[in-house]
Order: C-alpha cells, then sequence, then structure tokens
C-alpha cells in the first residue's frame, strides 16, 4: 500500500473515531460541553456556506441574513403558527434561508470583492432593521422565546443538530468536488476563460449563492432549535463577521475546517467571556492575529502540516 | 468551399485611434489562415471582435451566414467559434488535470451542477486524451503556476480545442515557446485541428512559422487589411515587407 493511500486510511479512521466521540459524547460529558458543541456544528454549517463562497474569491459578510432568515421561520412557525413538528421546522429554516438567498442574490451575482462584501452586509443590516421594529411579529429588540415541546430535549436537539451536521458535510464534500465546486473556484482563477468556456460567470456565483444560503438557514434553524431564543442580533453585523472570523479560523481548504473552526471558536468565546467578561473580545482578537500570523490558512492547516511530518517520518524509517 | 467566417465594414473606434478600419474578410471552411502586423496594428482587436470581448463600433460579423454582431463570449462560442489569448487565460492555482476536466465538463453546459463529481471517468479519460495529444501527459498533476510559459500557451489552446469548436482563433500560439519547440509545438496543433476539420486563424510575429503553416495571410496595419492572400504574394508585396516585417 502506498504512504499516501495509508495516510489517507489513517485519516478516514481518525474522522470515524472522532464522529463516533461525537456522537457518544453526552454518556461522558457535561451538559453545558454538549450544548457548546451543538452551537459550534450549528454555526459551523453557515459557517461552511461562507466557505464556499470563500473558494471563489467572494467575501459575504451578510450570512447573518440567511441564519437569522432561519431561526426567526422556526420561531414563527413554533409560536404563531403552533407547527411543532421538526420535520417540518427544519426544511422551513432551509426554504427561508434559501429563497431569501435567491432574492438577493440575483442582485449580489453581478459584484466582485468589497462591493459583493458590503452589499451582502446591507442586506442583512436590512433584516436587522425589520426585526428590530416589527415589535408585533417578531418581538423587537426582546426577540422571541421558543416554546417547545416536553418530547423535545436538549439531546433530541444534540442529536438532530449532529445527524443533520454529518449530512451537511457530506453535501459540502460533494458540492466541492462536484462541478459547480470547481468552476467556483474557476471563477476566482480567471472569470474571463469561464466565459470563454461558454460557462456563465453568473450563473456559477448565483447557485453557489443560493446553496450558501441553504446552509445559512439550516444553521440558523439549529441555532434556536438549540438555544430556545432568537433576537435581531442574529442578523447584526457582528454576528455575520463572526461567521468570517471562524471562517478563516478553520480554513477554507476542506470541508471540516469550518465545523473545527466553529467549535473552537465557541470553546474560546465562553472560556475568554469567563475569565475576562469586559474584554473577551480582545482575547478573541489576540487568537485570531496568532492565528493569521503562525496558520495562515487556518487551523485545518495543522492536519496537513501533520500529514507531512507523518510521511517524513515514514521516509526515513525506510531509509 | 464555404465561407465560414465573414466581416463587413468593419469598424472599432477607441476615440481617435481606430483599431480596426473598414475589415472586410472571408475566411472558408477548413483554411489556415495566418494574420501578421506591427504591435498595434489591430490583429488582436480583430479577434476581440469577432469573439464578442469587443464591440464594434459600427459593421457586421457573420458566421456561416448568421449574423453574430454584438453577441457576448458565451454565445459566440456556442455556436462553434473558439479562441486561445495572447496572454494565456487560465485558472493558474489548479492542475493541468482540474484545468481540462472543467473544459471538459463546460462543452456539456450545466455548469450549475453541484452533484456530479468534476473527476468522473468519462470526462478524465477524454481529458487525458487531449492532455497527451498536447504533450502533457507527464504534467497532469502540475499546478499551472508552475507551468513554463509555453507549457501554458499550449494549454491555453488545448482548452480551446476541447469545445469542439468550428474555427479556433490563435493569438500567438508560439510566444513564449522556445524556438527549438516552436515546430513541433505548431505541428502538434495543426495536425489536431486538421484531423478534427477545425478552421483555423492564428496571429503570428514569426514570419518562418505563418510561412510554414498557413495557407493565407492576413496582413494588417494601423487597423487595415493591407494585404490578402496566398502566403508567398502577401510576403513578397513590398508594403507588407516594409510596414509589417521592416525590410526596406
Amino acid at each position: 500500500m502506498r504512504r499516501l493511500e495509508r495516510f489517507k486510511l489513517g485519516y478516514r479512521v481518525a474522522i470515524l473515531v472522532g464522529a463516533l466521540l461525537l456522537m457518544t459524547a453526552p454518556l461522558f460529558l457535561s451538559n453545558w460541553i454538549i450544548f457548546v458543541v451543538a452551537i459550534g456544528c450549528a454555526k459551523g454549517i453557515v459557517v461552511l456556506g461562507v466557505v464556499l463562497l470563500l473558494r471563489g474569491g467572494l467575501i459575504s459578510l451578510g450570512h447573518g441574513l440567511y441564519y437569522a432568515a432561519g431561526a426567526y421561520a422556526v420561531a414563527i412557525a413554533l409560536n404563531r403558527w403552533n407547527i411543532r413538528a421538526t420535520l417540518f421546522l427544519i426544511p422551513l429554516s432551509l426554504l427561508a434561508g434559501g429563497g431569501m438567498a435567491a432574492l438577493t442574490g440575483l442582485l449580489l451575482r453581478r459584484y466582485r470583492g468589497i462591493f459583493f462584501a458590503m452589499l451582502s452586509l446591507a442586506f442583512s443590516m436590512i433584516l436587522y432593521t425589520v426585526l428590530f421594529k416589527f415589535y408585533d411579529v417578531t418581538g423587537g429588540t426582546d426577540g422571541m422565546r421558543i416554546h417547545l415541546t416536553k418530547e423535545s430535549s436538549s439531546l433530541f436537539h444534540y442529536y438532530l443538530t449532529l445527524i443533520l451536521t454529518m449530512g451537511v458535510i457530506y453535501l459540502g464534500r460533494r458540492f466541492i468536488m462536484s462541478r459547480l465546486g470547481y468552476m467556483m473556484q474557476a471563477v476566482r482563477y480567471n472569470e474571463i476563460r469561464v466565459e470563454y468556456m461558454g460557462a456563465s460567470v453568473s450563473k456559477v456565483i448565483y447557485f453557489s449563492y443560493v446553496f450558501s444560503g441553504f446552509l445559512g438557514g439550516l444553521g440558523g434553524g439549529l441555532v434556536a432549535l438549540n438555544v430556545g431564543h432568537v433576537a435581531p442580533e442574529l442578523a447584526y453585523w457582528t454576528a455575520c463577521a463572526d461567521f468570517v472570523f471562524v471562517a478563516v479560523l478553520g480554513g477554507a481548504t476542506h470541508v471540516l475546517a469550518p465545523f473545527l473552526g466553529s467549535i473552537v471558536f465557541e470553546f474560546v468565546k465562553n472560556y475568554a467571556f469567563k475569565f475576562s467578561p469586559n474584554t473577551w473580545q480582545m482575547t478573541l482578537g489576540g487568537i485570531l492575529l496568532v492565528i493569521i500570523f503562525f496558520l495562515p490558512q487556518g487551523l485545518w492547516s495543522l492536519t496537513e502540516a501533520i500529514e507531512r511530518k507523518v510521511i517524513q517520518w515514514q521516509l526515513s524509517l525506510k531509509q | 468551399m464555404a465561407v465560414i467566417l465573414e466581416t463587413v465594414s468593419l469598424h472599432k473606434h477607441f476615440g481617435m485611434v481606430k483599431a480596426a478600419d473598414n475589415v472586410n474578410l472571408r475566411i472558408s471552411e477548413g483554411e489556415v489562415v495566418g494574420i501578421v502586423g506591427s504591435n498595434g496594428s489591430g490583429k488582436t482587436t480583430l479577434l476581440n471582435l469577432i469573439t464578442g470581448y469587443l464591440k464594434p463600433t459600427c459593421g457586421e460579423i457573420r458566421f456561416q451566414n448568421k449574423n453574430i454582431t454584438g453577441l457576448s463570449p458565451r454565445e459566440v462560442v456556442a455556436l462553434g467559434i473558439a479562441r486561445s489569448f495572447q496572454i494565456p487565460q487560465l485558472y493558474t492555482g489548479l492542475t493541468v488535470l482540474e484545468n481540462m476536466l472543467i473544459a471538459v465538463s463546460t462543452r456539456s453546459g450545466k455548469s450549475w451542477d453541484s452533484w456530479t463529481p468534476l473527476h468522473r471517468n468519462g470526462w478524465k479519460e477524454e481529458a487525458f486524451g487531449i492532455l497527451k495529444r498536447f504533450g502533457f501527459e507527464n504534467d497532469a498533476r502540475q499546478v499551472v503556476a508552475n507551468l513554463p510559459e509555453g507549457g501554458r500557451k499550449l494549454l491555453d489552446v488545448a482548452m480551446s480545442f476541447i469545445l469542439k469548436p468550428k474555427i479556433l482563433l490563435m493569438d500567438e500560439p508560439t510566444s513564449g515557446v522556445s524556438v527549438k519547440e516552436k515546430s513541433s509545438v505548431m505541428d502538434a496543433l495543426l495536425k489536431a485541428l486538421k484531423d478534427a476539420g477545425v478552421t483555423s486563424v492564428f496571429v503570428e510575429h514569426d514570419v518562418e512559422i505563418v510561412e510554414r503553416y498557413a495557407e493565407r495571410v492576413l496582413a494588417f496595419d494601423n487597423g487595415r487589411i493591407i494585404a490578402d492572400g496566398p502566403v508567398n504574394d502577401v510576403l513578397a508585396d513590398t508594403t507588407v515587407r516594409q510596414v509589417v516585417l521592416g525590410v526596406e
């Protein structure tokens, strides 16, 4: 067996062990850790959407829009329409995010660089204002507490999040390896060539954006179910910036990177808040600086560094 | 032979500069046409006009008797006109194979397909076939940015070739290729195009290459065609020798 193939097998085994650990985590970890992991996974789904766009050279500063749309769709369905079937709530959050992205994407697909980033942010801030002002529907600044049923325990939401995260990882991987995934990279490197191959840059960006919006909506829906509360801050620019922060933290080279980044981010944020409640943002900023200096490709690049070390070690053993 | 490409009174002005000045040309199916001219004479502008990168100021472009003036690059490609570029236009961060696979997959449309893997078997075989034909069999896993300029140029042409065009317009296909390799590159290129029945138009500065490979030559100066005909006649023309070749 070749060294690389052997390493890849080890890699897959490590991922499988990680998945098994997460599945059995409630047996040996306390509830607050399980909650943080669930939130990390749910937000990781949104970050994956941001990362898929980053691979096409597009920085979305407005994913809070789809995240909030998904979360509020779940909250409104539960509280106002009294719909309690998870089987309905999850597709609803997906549709809310994807539908919003299908609308905003019509305009956003024409822009690149800073214009794309700022316009996407503007859309998110519009939703923030709507959520903030329409008190009767959205609960205004207080947001909405979600009335869950007795059956829907935190453990149920943890497993729901975990299973859906695994499904999203599969779909995300499929997307990255697909024609559209590669076309997004092609767009980043050379739009002229894409057009001269007979493909539409605009369509490539649009369909990727809508896919990314679906992920944003799903992540928002899962966060709403896990937290049991939604607020306009989900669409605020700081929430949008968090997703980009985590995308940089995790890296964009692997489908698992956003999830690693997101879970690490949630833990760091929790501990930073615990140990320095008034300056926790400074701690986060410091960590990002360290990552940019020492791991410019994100935390996931550590696994690639390990891969190189293992191969070198195997080579030295042969000699 | 039927006329495949025709321009009628084609003009393109950039302010006071006339990049294309009343260009009338007819290219027949299966022809191998070389375009010569000094820098800034309007050769690349003509290619840009035909392929929809630029819109003409006035005049008409016809492809297989259909007016294609003002169509977008994508629409032009869909009709069967492909081009390669003076500065190779590639996906530099991807490998040679990935560049080729994207080209193969694009031909069948549905670029928004987020399910079918790019590395699927049928496409891979076709991509490897073309890579072999163009001498890239050992460079398939190489990142394009690491290829020498000549290699990138050839890959640029190969990617256009894979679209199975009816006519291929090549902008200086051998620039950046070493003198030794120029002939072998052109041999491989024109053989592949001839075998596939593709009409070829190439812009070239190297007169030896034009003499050897073109069946017909168009000479440009100041946006105008100053000579059009068989290679030997055009290259022997006094004006062409003075203006284009710089020979007294």
